[in-house]
């Protein structure tokens, strides 16, 4: 059974309210800057999203108290922290922890091993993932160092801290 | 010449590059239409990249090899024949091919690039591989992953060119080039457009018993548990009824990877002379984990040492993996 | 060019199903005696372990037919890996009569450039192929049976300007893949090599649905099938226009002989195509009929009169 057009069910997931809008609140200036510098740094990338450049992206990260909402149009960039009771409709959803997301926009997981073990779920427009995926793979180094680079110390150790808190999910060969 | 080359997925410019730095001997690689095999959105080279990559590669002694191993259909030939000449000039060091009036063409017009016969020719025997290599000058076949190793043996006593074998990653089932199920749902061809069950046909489900349905084209392809680990939503995965199989079975085959890590030597004793992994359409992550082991593998073998293989049992389809045909036959 | 105004040829195709040496032995005595067909594909195409149990009685169904006016054609098999599959392709590629239709690039390179057919396994998919095919000495091709009219055109067209003949499958189940794996077997806890024959159970093979129940694919064997009968039924008077010469009905579970009677009643301008499809869809049964690959569409859908350009 197609579920179509898919949004969030609020009722299972934490992050409505007030506690959920002021976080957004807090991280919105940081996402804005770092999508356009990587915009700006990475250019190519919107060439493999061909088509689906104007594709609402739904990243939703299990664990955090808000879902990001990704529209990688470059002329019009949008990428922004939503409430999970306000998400826009999307046409791709792309749903799990939060450092696997990372890790996946930083090729140091690899998506499919990922959706196989059904950590990783998408549904939606799989072709729009597929594109965002190989574009996003195409990018040499680090996004997340890149992100938390622009923050400087106190960038690295958050991105540090982070990744220590996750270390038992992380063990990889 | 060197011995087990190992020959790696390339399907972007970074994991180009990503596979070169983890050891590759050579990379494969295509073009953004569907003059290869793995057309996926996304994915592969523009010529400037290409050109770019084919440096990249060059400068640390790595090879580059062009897939254009699909069938061009009639009145399109010269998509194929364009693609052969960029090729050319930009200096790859071989061609992958599958179709006779593409072979034809590049042993006509550059006769100097190497062929090389891709598993889409299907060629399983020594004498169709010998065809192949009369005809056109073709210099290594890429096996089909249907032989057993005494067969692969056998054949090379009988052939005059290299022999190249899958090693790890995606097992397909079907006789390859000879694959038209795609194209029976979706309308979009495995032969002529280089596809095999595209994105823009796949979607996945899921119910509120947490399971989730892959459907390909509205057909739902397969259904997995809360648990249960998936696979690709290709047709020959796929779970199915029969008559006398009512609770429903994989007709084709699991939700399995190829992985022959531990059949190396035996690859090496019997002929095999490039090992080949499958992925063009995964993450640098894949192609960083996987190349390095086999490299490390491969080196090895090569030292006289017992191979030390890492596990990659994570970056299997279902994170299940076979030997498939190459250790019994009575997987057929 | 103008084509000087010959008739279409209808061909039988070679059965792709294991049936009995009894049964085929009535079905070509039927064939012969009934159907409106010019030309027969013989032999077994798909599994090299069914080829005994009717290699014996292939020369009286060779006689039997040419007797009745067919041209007799065999077919080699499509997949060619074990010593008895070399070893039969070899056997046929030495015989001067009857024509040879070539299934695999073993089958080539044993028949070196004495006459032969290009079978619809061969991947002929476009002129550059088929050029190289005819110096090779191909007198005939038949295209892959997912290959658009588009395309079709000018494949045919091509092969025309060759001197070769070409033929379309316009009739019966679309082979969809082959593979060194018997599904048969499979199906039935089985490997190849102990198969017990249990293909023998399906002569219009194993139907498989999805979960949902849809009817989607056949197993035959190591071949896999559509669900669906193709059926250019409405598109042979194209067909013929773009240079096609002859239209291969693939032997089904079916009335073969009405089935071919319809046919040949729409090339001789007997029967309406409307009235004959309609026929065609009675004789097929439940069987869904399907043109999807020939409008570039999924080779499942039945693009209606109506939407064809």
């Amino acid at each position: 059974m197609s579920t179509g057009v898919h949004t969030v069910s609020p009722a299972r997931l934490p992050g409505g309210g007030v506690v959920s809008r002021l976080a957004c609140g807090v991280v919105q200036p940081i996402l804005s800057r770092v999508v356009r510098r990587i915009a700006a740094r990475h250019p190519s990338l919107f060439a493999r999203l061909g088509p689906h450049q104007g594709t609402d992206f739904l990243i939703d990260p299990v664990d955090l108290p808000f879902a990001l909402h990704l529209r990688p149009d470059p002329g019009a960039l949008l990428f922004r922290a939503v409430p999970r009771d306000a998400v826009p409709q999307a046409g791709a959803v792309i749903r799990g922890r939060f450092l696997l997301l990372l890790e996946l926009v930083d090729s140091e997981e690899d998506g499919d091993a990922a959706f196989f073990s059904r950590d990783l779920e998408v549904t939606g427009d799989t072709e729009a993932v597929v594109r965002l995926r190989n574009a996003l793979d195409d990018v040499d180094g680090s996004i997340a160092e890149e992100t938390a680079a622009m923050f400087g110390p106190p960038g690295r150790a958050v991105l540090a801290r982070l990744r220590r808190a996750y270390t038992p999910e992380m063990e990889r060969t | 010449m060197s011995l087990a080359e190992l020959i790696c997925p390339a399907g972007t410019p970074a994991a180009l590059r990503t596979a070169v730095d983890a050891g590759a001997d050579a990379v494969y690689c295509g073009f953004q239409d569907a003059t290869n095999a793995r057309n996926f959105p996304g994915l592969n080279f523009t010529p400037d990249e290409l050109a770019e990559a084919v440096t990249y590669a060059h400068a640390r002694g790595t090879k580059v090899l062009l897939a254009l191993n699909t069938y061009p259909p009639a009145g399109k030939v010269d998509l194929w024949r364009q693609a052969a000449d960029t090729g050319a000039r930009l200096g790859v060091d071989a061609f992958i091919v599958a179709d006779m009036g593409v072979a034809d063409y590049i042993a006509r017009t550059h006769p100097g690039v190497r062929l090389h016969l891709s598993v889409q020719a299907a060629a399983s025997s020594p004498e169709a591989i010998r065809y192949y290599c009369e005809h056109f000058g073709v210099r290594r076949v890429v096996l089909p992953r249907i032989l057993t190793i005494p067969e692969i043996r056998q054949i090379k006593r009988e052939i005059p060119c290299e022999i190249e074998t899958f090693i790890f990653g995606n097992h397909g089932l079907m006789v390859e080039g000879r694959c038209s199920l795609t194209n029976y749902l979706t309308g979009q061809s495995t032969n002529m457009d280089g596809v095999c069950s595209p994105a823009s046909d796949v979607e996945y489900a899921r119910h509120e018993d947490g399971s989730m349905s892959s459907q390909l084209a509205g057909f739902t392809i397969d259904r997995f548990g809360p648990e249960e680990k998936a696979g690709y939503p290709t047709i020959c995965k796929g779970r199915y009824t029969a008559p006398h199989r009512p609770e429903g079975y994989y007709a084709f085959e699991e939700p399995v990877s190829l992985n022959l890590s531990r059949l190396l030597p035996e690859l090496i004793d019997a002929g095999v002379h490039a090992f080949k992994i499958e992925g063009r359409q995964r993450s640098k992550s894949y192609v960083r984990g996987v190349v390095r082991a086999f490299r490390a593998a491969v080196d090895d073998i090569r030292a006289g040492r017992e191979a030390n293989m890492a596990d990659l049992v994570a970056l299997t389809e279902g994170q299940k993996q076979t030997q498939g045909a190459f250790e019994t036959k009575k997987w057929r | 060019m103008a084509v000087t105004e010959m008739t279409t040829k209808l061909t039988l195709g070679p059965i792709a199903y294991h049936w009995p040496a009894e049964r085929r032995r009535d079905f070509y005595a039927r064939i012969a005696d009934e159907a409106p067909v010019d030309e027969v594909y013989l032999g077994e195409v798909i599994c090299s372990k069914r080829a005994p149990f009717h290699e014996g009685e292939l020369p009286e169904i060779i006689e039997r037919l040419e007797r009745a006016g067919k041209t007799v054609i065999v077919s080699t098999l499509a997949e060619v890996m074990l010593k008895r599959e070399r070893k039969a392709t070899d056997d046929l590629a030495v015989m001067d009569t009857p024509e040879i239709e070539v299934n695999n690039a073993a089958g080539l390179y044993a028949r070196g450039r004495r006459p032969h057919r290009i079978g619809p396994f061969m991947n002929a998919y476009n002129e550059a192929t088929i050029a190289w095919m005819a110096g090779q000495g191909a007198t005939h091709v038949c295209l892959p049976t997912e290959l658009p009219a588009e395309a079709i055109a000018v494949a045919a067209a091509a092969a025309r300007d060759e001197g070769l003949g070409v033929e379309v499958q316009v009739f019966g189940r679309a082979s969809l893949a082959v593979s060194a794996r018997c599904y048969h077997a499979r199906a039935h806890g089985r490997t190849k090599d102990n198969c017990r024959f249990v293909c023998e159970d399906d002569p219009d093979g194993m139907p498989l649905r999805t979960r949902d129940d849809a009817p989607i694919l056949r197993v035959n064997g190591i071949q896999t099938q559509s669900e669906s009968y193709v059926d250019l039924l409405p598109e042979a008077d194209r067909l013929v226009a773009d240079g096609v010469t002859h239209l291969r009905l693939m032997p089904q579970d079916v009335d073969m002989v009405a089935v071919a009677g319809v046919f040949r009643d729409v090339l001789d301008g007997a029967l309406p195509v409307d009235e004959a499809d309609g026929r065609l869809g009675v004789l097929s049964g439940a069987v869904n009929l399907s043109n999807g690959f020939y409008h570039g569409a999924a080779g499942y859908r039945r693009i209606a009169m109506a939407a064809r350009t």
